[in-house]
């Protein structure tokens, strides 16, 4: 054979005869990124960008959470000098903004980014460039707002910034436009996310995974992408429009004008309802992962749960007026976003029936991300029992704007997210790492966490009935709210130390744990038939999926296809009901490009501040990044 | 875990059409999410009328004669897109540089209309809430015409260029997927911008 030949035969090769030892080099090369900073820069593997997009929302949650101790300190006493009231509103803000935008949702994505493609047995996600930028958009929309914050110009509205309050006449300055931007920024980034996710699960499952074999967790990813996809245009449009009232002297929400300010908190909560579910259907599907591995047995109801999921979807789009009840409704309309609010508390309920008869007469294993499951169960559960009871109006009338609604939304966000997340960073760390995190600073990390909170929050449901309202960076002794709130610092400083110790657990089992094996839990998903930190191409060879747990199902013998070239990154496009194979499509290497059209998106962005004209020539620099980006490099590029 | 070889695939090709391909789908998501803003603008215009004293918020309506000629291009520009759709699936090049070309003409012609269109609105954006929906509408349509106009040029380049074979006959059909979106997406502007005022 000629060299030529031989190149082209090498070019060629396929999985099919290479021994195991010889694939994994062979795929280890086409599929690794480029050594030094511009690699690492460049690197689209979804593993490589989801890991930095856990630690980069986990460091928004420390600035966020720290924002909040601040706080509780400020309000430990009454009419305490330690903060005064401007520097208050800025830490409640980004307090909210911070937890909401650049810790709650991109955490939840990160974990999609990281896990999806794993769980339904491919190589990469799909538009791992397009993921790659929306990470680079997230960093820099978060940098932004906290060096803002830094500079004492952080955004002091709230987060919800509703007008008039941050319009162009209450509040002059930058404050409320780098809090608009930061929002342009932080949806940018989720959107691109969400329709990669959705596209890996409709297009890339491994052969065999019909869409009643995807994994519970991939199914609550796919919902909330499509929540993402149809709540985030909403609060997108209403920055936008924020932005150019104040900077172009636009009317949308000037009274005065024709327009309106309740317009405002229609396009807000439109969106602002279904990120509540944007933050809790994740949780559930680490829920029903978590369950299902320590009880040891499929998790009872698995087409209930799935039909919940979607219900509750729907439902969420059918409840943002209950966050108004305050501002004076007709009593139909009223009476109607009271039924529908209501009305989602069903599917809720039916998933913890489900999870309840799961564990039923099992003898489930009490390791720490069960804990935090079991914790999970109990606060959301209370936080649950509130909804119900605020999504009355009469009731919502007596507690708006008080501590009670507080409580209430920590006790669904961190019951029904922070707590099911925790548990699955204690799930998922042996994979992403190869090392277990420590069961015994874990117990302690989740006790602390679980008595911590419920002292820091339960409290505030009394001091919302007692007539404390939101957002006061004081009170008189003579109020009567001081006890509580003494205690409820104490509960808050708690909650600290235990994320302390989830910290110091994460950090010191990074590098001393225990190692994992491919499957310390004994769990049925795909993502355990790989090695742990699985290799850069995630599986020598596609998977074939003939069950819901195929890890149980098949025993020490995975099914799989082969095939596919070696050469260069190659994946596996499947139907969409069926999961057939239907295409050996090419996916792209690591680029630098979606860095520099990041960089240009922020220049964009941050200039059109203070120049309104920079939103033209910055789309002009925006488009000329994107055409570098979307150029081909190579002939091969053209052809698979 | 062992692993068990049970199916070959590499007989499968390496690119496909419309709903085989992952880019369809993307370009399908992002429509979706684009489409809702476009519905809440339109949402946001119509909650603004309903709560006006007398509708439109200005001397008279806009001259519906520039949007009359843009929603007339764009309808004729469905039949060339449709053209360049098939030639893509044909990867019949010679006509897919021909009717890209076209539509790339096309494309540049609506920029220029929109142009006129925003001087014969009659209202500024700063005037009032009316004038600011007009012009967000108008704007947010705009900047997908931009869009889309400038992928249909950096195609047509590309097309002949080496890069001219394989999955770019793939990214032709998708990129003409698009502009029916873009065409669908101003009809209902266009009565709302031109006719909802003159009821």
């Amino acid at each position: 054979m000629t060299d030529v030949a031989i190149r082209a035969s090498e070019k060629d090769l396929r999985d099919t005869d290479l021994a195991a030892e010889d694939l994994h080099d062979r795929l280890s090369r086409a599929w690794g990124a480029k050594s030094g900073l511009i690699g690492w820069l460049s690197d689209v593997d979804h593993k490589a960008v989801g890991r930095r997009y856990i630690f980069t929302a986990f460091v928004f949650l420390a600035l966020a959470g720290s924002a909040a101790a601040l706080m509780r300190l400020q309000l430990a006493r009454p009419e305490s000098q330690l903060i005064g009231p401007d520097l208050y509103n800025q830490l409640f803000t980004m307090h909210g903004t911070t937890m909401m935008f650049l810790f709650a949702v991109p955490v939840m994505q990160a974990f999609a980014v990281y896990l999806a493609p794993l769980m339904v047995g491919t190589r990469n996600i799909a538009f791992p460039r397009l993921t790659l930028f929306s990470y680079y958009v997230y960093v820099l929309g978060g940098l932004m707002i906290w060096v803002a914050f830094l500079m004492n110009i952080g955004p002091d509205v709230g987060w919800f910034a509703y007008t008039p309050l941050s319009g162009p006449q209450f509040s002059p300055g930058k404050r409320s436009d780098i809090w608009a931007q930061m929002i342009t920024f932080t949806e940018v980034s989720s959107l691109a996310v969400a329709v990669s996710v959705i596209v890996t699960v409709f297009k890339q499952r491994a052969p065999g995974m019909t869409l009643d074999r995807i994994p519970l967790l991939v199914w609550a990813m796919l919902v909330t992408s499509f929540l993402i996809m149809f709540a985030m245009p909403a609060v997108m449009l209403a920055s936008t429009m924020l932005i150019l009232d104040r900077l172009v002297g636009t009317h949308f929400f000037n009274y005065a004008e024709g327009g309106d300010t309740l317009l405002w908190q229609h396009l807000f909560w439109f969106f602002g309802h279904p990120e509540v579910y944007i933050i809790f259907l994740p949780g559930t599907g680490f829920v029903s992962q978590i369950v299902g591995t320590f009880s040891r047995r499929p998790v009872f109801g698995y087409l209930p749960l799935v039909l919940a999921l979607v219900a509750t979807g729907f439902l969420s789009f059918g409840l943002w007026v209950h966050h108004m009840f305050a501002t004076g409704l007709p009593q139909l309309g009223a009476s109607f976003f009271t039924a529908s609010s209501m009305l989602i508390a069903v599917p809720s309920g039916l998933q913890i029936f489900c999870w309840i008869a799961t564990l039923w007469g099992s003898r489930p294993v009490l390791a720490t991300p069960m804990l935090f499951v079991l914790g999970f169960l109990f606060i959301f559960v209370l936080g649950g029992m509130t909804g119900v009871m605020v999504a009355s109006v009469p009731i919502d009338l007596q507690v708006h704007d008080t501590y009670f609604v507080v409580a209430h939304f920590h006790y669904v966000l961190i019951g029904g997210a922070v707590f099911p997340l925790l548990g699955a960073v204690y799930y998922w760390f042996p994979k992403i790492t190869g090392r277990l995190m420590s069961e015994r600073l874990g117990k302690w990390n989740f006790w602390t966490a679980f008595i911590g909170f419920n002292v820091a929050f339960f409290g505030m449901h009394i001091l919302g009935l007692m007539g404390m309202p939101r957002r006061v960076y004081t009170y008189q002794p003579d109020l009567g709210w001081g006890p509580l709130n003494m205690v409820s610092t104490a509960g808050a400083l708690l909650l600290a130390a235990s994320f302390g110790l989830f910290f110091i657990n994460a950090l010191v089992s990074m590098r001393s744990g225990a190692p994992a094996g491919n499957n310390p839990w004994g769990a049925g998903t795909l993502e355990w038939a790989t090695p742990s930190p699985p290799p850069v191409y995630n599986f020598a060879r596609y998977p074939i999926v003939r069950h819901r747990e195929p890890l149980w199902a098949e025993g020490d013998e995975l099914p799989v296809a082969h095939g596919l070239m070696v050469s260069q990154r190659e994946l596996l496009i499947t139907t969409l009901t069926e999961a057939r194979p239907d295409l050996r499509e090419g996916t792209p290497d690591g680029s630098i490009w979606p860095f520099i059209a990041a960089l240009a998106v922020a220049v964009a962005f941050i200039c059109s501040i203070f120049w309104a004209i920079a939103a033209v020539w910055g789309s002009a620099l925006v488009g000329l990044t994107l055409i570098g980006w979307f150029w081909p490099k190579s002939v091969t590029e053209d052809v698979t | 875990m062992k692993l068990r070889p049970v199916t070959d695939l590499s007989g499968l090709p390496t690119y496909g059409y419309g709903p085989q391909s992952p880019i369809w789908w993307g370009t399908l998501g992002f429509m979706a999410l684009e489409g809702m803003g476009f519905a809440l603008a339109i949402g946001a215009y119509l909650y603004l009328y309903h709560l006006a004293p007398g509708w439109p918020l200005a001397d008279r309506p806009p001259n519906h004669w520039p949007g009359t000629l843009m929603t007339a291009v764009l309808l004729l520009s469905a039949w060339p897109n449709k053209l360049v759709d098939r030639a893509g699936h044909e990867e019949d090049l010679p006509k897919v540089q021909r009717l890209l070309i076209v539509m790339s003409v096309i494309g540049l012609l609506t920029l220029v209309i929109r142009f006129w269109e925003f001087t014969q609105l009659y209202v500024r954006w700063d005037q009032n809430a009316y004038g600011s929906l007009l012009w967000l509408l108008l704007g947010l349509h705009y900047t997908h015409l931009i869009t889309d106009v400038g992928d249909t040029l950096v195609l047509t380049a590309l097309m002949f260029t080496k890069h001219a074979r394989g999955k770019r006959f793939s990214d032709v059909s998708d990129n003409a997927f698009y502009w029916y979106f873009v065409i669908g997406a101003w009809l209902p502007m266009y009565v709302l911008i031109y006719w909802v005022p003159r009821w």
